[in-house]
């Protein structure tokens, strides 16, 4: 709309614009793009509809061919204690109850009636801008509303894409680094093509008052945000909340549309799944459409869709590829694919060198000492619970959750003669890796486990985890015993 | 002789204390002085005059008393002209609150018209945005201690804290002056919290030639200090008079006698 109001202006003053404007109309301009916009202002809408609201990483039902249709969004906004990784939680701000907000699916065209609820117990005031408005402030300004308050305001949709929405209410970067962003979608006439699933997922950063896996509640740190030092980057508001049991799925064969937004509110994502090519990438979640992409760009208010055909079997790992975030901070999803292997697409026998994923906590390469120490606990029951934060932090992502490992990968823990047989030795791995072959329950691994920097009480709370999981040998490990193998170094 | 009329002076002024005292039991003077707001820049100072000032919020108790003799504010007699459908929604009836709520919890859900009127009875008036701010600047040890890192980030976890309006009155430690509860309870109704303009897109405000055009630059890396106030300040752009929301209550306050 701005470039050829742009033209006109250079051709014509402005008593002439619009007699330019309906010529222009009239021959069919050769620009698509400003013809499809044209059209969808003059798109009439017929009915009412409620929109379906979907948290993630579900989204509701393609808009297909239906027409347009003045939208009803209903979109209450809440502010609710949840949980950041295990041990640790914060107050997130939401739009409807979860980070990121509500997925929004529209289609060029369709008038849209929305309705912004303030919950009467929230502390703040908030807004909306959606990207996907053209109008002062995305909606900011026509949305500003009190605790206990609704604001209503609406508008047509007129652009095709994927578009980020957020609160902008001051202090907008508090807002925003608090959960306040999700995504809408403006589907073109007659729908996006059809695929066979369909998955949001939306990075973010936070920066908590404590250090990265710190337990207990902690506060925002405005200091960290300006600096830019993120103490988590996680898709969908929390560490794992798109791993193990919560990962998405797919069968061999499939084609996995992926709407991927990025709220910031300061890191840029580098988006890539392992193992996997993107056959198509709407660049920035708009027209341009790319092929055979790798990893994809995504700034901080913006978004992109990513397809891809899945081949083979197995588990891809979706990532923020500036590595350290996905590994480190928590940018790591997954998609469980299952189906008949197909070994001339790929051969088989799982090697992972360089992706080894390498659990939430700060590693060092083998030697060196001191660690932070903790609290020492009291009961069994604590050391177990403690045990198995610090495990899904730390093993987790090579041992697994059932302690099953990964075939000629990860050796397994659970019901393991290698850990069984030596408490001493397995108090020392933990304390400073361990690099070789080495023989469990029969299957030889040659692989790499790095040291892991945890203090002695949470090398003794995991271990004692462990030897009490699995159809293990229930052994307790003390402190005592952890600092009796660090002193005999 | 002149020894005499010093005594009596003496005696004078003893007596003014006494009386004063008595007379202003739950207010606390607040010693006047000049100040740079949130919106200041250095050439903005604002200032501010001597007054009193409530110790505490206006309590639920308080309140029922106050409508039971003013009854045009209670519940059901209200003009909505002055207070919309949410006014003392948490009340049973016109004189007594719901069983889940204390009566030495901060009042809420009361209107500006409300709030200006139960001052106005008291022989009192709300404070203006710059009197609340000045005395809410200080912590337990300093008048001004916005520049103190605990400071601000006290006010902010409140910020983030739920369902604080159900604790009752004065459980905050006394400030410099010793006001209690003006951080960490309730947000408060002042008498012209609508004069700074925030359109509530507070992105634009950065280029009106408003008084938040320079809140909004003054929240730079420098200037963490206001983060907590321009929450403050959003909160009130956010609201109408009418309006009676379920974290907002009041106290008042009162000018110096003119001697």
């Amino acid at each position: 709309m701005k470039t050829k109001q742009h033209f006109l202006t250079l051709c014509f003053n402005c008593r002439q614009a619009f007699i330019a404007f309906a010529f222009i109309t009239l021959t069919a301009c050769s620009n698509k793009n400003k013809k499809e916009q044209i059209q969808a202002v003059d798109i009439p809408v017929n009915r009412e509809m409620i929109a379906e609201l979907t948290a993630p990483p579900h989204v509701p039902t393609p808009v297909g061919r239906r027409k347009a249709k003045k939208l009803i969004v209903d979109m209450e906004i809440l502010e609710e204690e949840g949980e950041m990784t295990n041990g640790v939680s914060y107050v997130y701000w939401t739009f409807g109850g979860s980070v990121p907000g509500s997925f929004i699916r529209t289609r060029v065209g369709d008038e849209v009636e929305f309705h912004l609820k303030n919950h009467p117990d929230n502390k703040l005031p908030h807004n909306i801008d959606l990207h996907a408005v053209n109008g002062p402030g995305g909606g900011a300004e026509s949305s500003f509303v009190a605790p206990g308050h609704e604001k209503v305001f609406s508008f047509k949709v007129l652009n095709p894409g994927l578009f980020v929405y957020h609160c902008a209410t001051a202090p907008v970067g508090m807002h925003i680094a608090n959960g306040m962003y999700g995504l809408i979608l403006v589907e073109p006439e007659g729908g996006l093509p059809l695929v066979d699933k369909e998955y949001y997922l939306m990075q973010g950063d936070f920066y908590t008052k404590g250090a990265h896996g710190e337990r207990g509640l902690q506060a925002f740190d405005m200091q960290k945000a300006i600096d830019e030092k993120a103490d988590y980057v996680v898709f969908n508001g929390k560490v794992g909340a798109l791993t193990g049991d919560n990962a998405i799925t797919a069968n061999v064969g499939e084609t996995v549309r992926l709407f991927v937004g990025n709220g910031g509110p300061n890191l840029v994502s580098s988006f890539h799944v392992i193992g996997e090519i993107f056959d198509k990438v709407h660049v920035e979640g708009g027209d341009l459409i790319n092929m055979n992409v790798q990893t994809t760009l995504i700034p901080a208010g913006g978004a992109a869709i990513v397809e891809f055909k899945v081949e083979v079997p197995g588990t891809f790992i979706m990532v923020d590829h500036s590595i350290f975030r996905a590994f480190n901070k928590g940018a790591l999803g997954m998609l469980k694919v299952e189906g008949e292997e197909d070994k001339k697409i790929y051969s088989g026998e799982l090697r992972d060198d360089i992706y080894l994923p390498e659990g939430g906590g700060i590693q060092t390469m083998p030697v060196g000492d001191s660690v932070v120490e903790e609290v020492p606990l009291q009961s069994l029951e604590e050391q177990l619970e403690r045990g198995k934060q610090a495990y899904m932090q730390t093993c987790f992502a090579c041992h697994q959750s059932e302690g099953q490992g990964i075939p000629s990968a990860f050796p397994p823990l659970a019901n393991s003669d290698f850990l069984n047989a030596d408490v001493n030795r397995a108090i020392g791995i933990v304390l400073n890796g361990l690099t070789g072959e080495i023989t469990v329950n029969g299957e030889t691994y040659n692989s790499v486990m790095t040291r892991q920097s945890l203090s002695p009480s949470e090398v003794a709370n995991v271990l004692t985890y462990v030897y009490n999981s699995w159809g293990n040998s229930k052994k307790v490990v003390t402190t005592e015993m952890v600092e009796k193998v660090i002193n005999q170094k | 002789m002149f020894k005499k009329t010093y005594i009596l002076f003496g005696i004078a002024f003893l007596l003014q204390t006494v009386v004063f005292g008595q007379t202003n039991k739950d207010m606390l003077h607040i010693q006047g002085g000049s100040y740079i707001p949130l919106y200041g820049r250095d050439s903005v100072l604002v200032k501010v005059n001597d007054f009193f000032m409530d110790k505490l919020p206006v309590t639920n108790q308080q309140y029922v008393d106050f409508v039971k003799q003013y009854p045009e504010w209670q519940k059901s007699k209200v003009k909505r002209l002055f207070a919309d459908e949410m006014y003392l929604i948490n009340w049973k009836n016109d004189t007594i609150l719901n069983h889940t709520e204390r009566l030495e919890s901060p009042i809420t859900y009361v209107s500006w018209f409300a709030a200006s009127k139960y001052c106005e009875c008291q022989g009192k008036r709300l404070p203006t945005v710059d009197e609340w701010e000045y005395v809410a600047m200080a912590d337990e040890e300093l008048a001004d201690a916005r520049v103190k890192k605990t400071y601000n980030e006290k006010i902010l976890s409140w910020y983030e804290a739920p369902r604080t309006n159900t604790y009752e009155v004065g459980r905050n430690p006394e400030n410099f002056w010793g006001v209690k509860d003006l951080h960490g309870l309730v947000w408060e109704w002042t008498s012209d919290f609508n004069s700074i303009l925030i359109t509530g897109e507070s992105r634009k405000d950065v280029d009106k030639d408003t008084n938040l055009f320079c809140g909004s630059a003054a929240v730079g890396a420098t200037d963490l200090m206001n983060y907590a106030a321009f929450m403050r300040y959003a909160f009130r752009g956010s609201i109408t008079a009418r309006y009676n929301i379920k974290n907002l209550g009041f106290r008042c306050v009162q000018d110096m006698p003119i001697e």
